[in-house]
């Protein structure tokens, strides 16, 4: 089975419940107290998704490591290697 | 611990001369120091800013043991360089890295430690993940880079941290048999293949690596590297 059509099989059956509840093919004493709860419940659902998936991206941007250390590191290994090629007879193509 | 395992590292090359001298000394000097049998296999593709001629120099300094040159022409597809160069690989695990500095050879040893740990398929490197990290990105590519991980984590759940990485280290014939199976072109060709791994149940171990973007030259992402994988992610979902 594709990730598509698991998307569609789990957002079908949940819409169908979602349908049957709200029309009251399945009868429930819930469903009747809170109608709008319930009409509204797949745009609230989206909402607080976004609003949780926003704030995990954030959050991991935020604390997205830096590697300035690597950096560094990887500086002076830049030079030693040039250095050290040098010497074995490598010669640079000179950058103008 | 006596073992007829090798690796062979592919690196293929397109302007990389200012880098390459560099990155085969890194290789040169941790895969010494790790003690596994090794091979680097450039692929150059006509490069013309001399980049095959700089391979050369190295190839005389190294050993033609150590260094395999496998040019081509002109400019090909990522995928078609690695089968050109497997062709030529004698060891039986491959590394696949790029030779612009991002990717660092003294992760490789923890490649390979993790590979044999549980005998993984595939091991990937993972920015995402524990002590991993990414060098020289702003706040927008931050951003971006990590909208369209959770993007994806949350439509293809494939299981590993860090999908576009090119850092990794296969089995020869899985590899082989996965660039048979996918068409991807460019940077989104490290998805599907790792989304494809996943799909035939390839086991995959991730080991976190720091990525330092380009010290020469520039690393782009546009408008048009956007809309590549927006496609590429639902071509992944409506068929894998």
């Amino acid at each position: 089975m594709t990730k598509l059509m698991e998307w569609l099989f789990v957002v079908g059956t949940l819409g169908a419940i979602w349908l049957a509840l709200l029309t009251n093919t399945i009868e429930n004493s819930f469903a009747k107290d809170h109608y709008d709860l319930l009409l509204f419940s797949p745009v609230i659902f989206v909402a607080l998704f976004g609003l949780y998936a926003l704030t995990l991206v954030l959050y991991r941007v935020f604390t997205f490591n830096n590697c300035d250390e690597a950096a560094e590191e990887l500086q002076k290994e830049i030079l030693q290697a040039k250095e050290d090629l040098q010497k074995q007879g490598f010669k640079f193509k000179t950058v103008q | 611990m006596p073992s007829t395992d090798k690796y062979s590292i592919l690196l293929p090359t397109y302007n990389e001369v200012e880098n390459l001298p560099i990155i085969i000394w890194l290789l040169i000097k941790h895969m010494n120091a790790s003690g596994y049998p090794y091979e680097i296999i450039i692929i150059d593709d006509g490069s013309p800013d001399g980049t095959l001629e700089a391979a050369k120099q190295l190839q005389k300094i190294y050993g033609e043991d150590k260094i395999v040159l496998r040019p081509r022409e002109k400019k090909l597809g990522l995928g078609t360089a690695y089968i050109h160069g497997i062709k030529h690989a004698t060891g039986n695990y491959i590394i696949i890295m790029d030779a612009d500095l991002s990717h660092h050879p003294k992760f490789i040893q923890e490649f390979i430690e993790k590979q044999r740990s549980q005998n993984f398929d595939i091991v990937t490197g993972t920015r995402y993940i524990g002590g991993g990290g990414v060098h020289g990105w702003d706040f927008k590519r931050k951003l971006i880079s990590r909208g369209a991980n959770l993007l994806t984590q949350i439509l293809l759940r494939p299981g590993v941290s860090d999908l576009t990485g090119s850092f990794r280290l296969y089995k020869k014939d899985i590899l082989e048999t996965l660039i048979k199976s996918c068409v991807s072109k460019g940077y989104v060709f490290q998805m599907e293949m790792i989304v494809r791994a996943r799909q035939r149940r390839y086991t995959i171990g991730e080991v976190p690596i720091s990525f330092v973007d380009r010290v020469y030259g520039e690393s782009k992402l546009g408008g048009s590297e956007i809309i590549q994988f927006a496609r590429s992610l639902l071509y992944l979902f409506a068929t894998t």
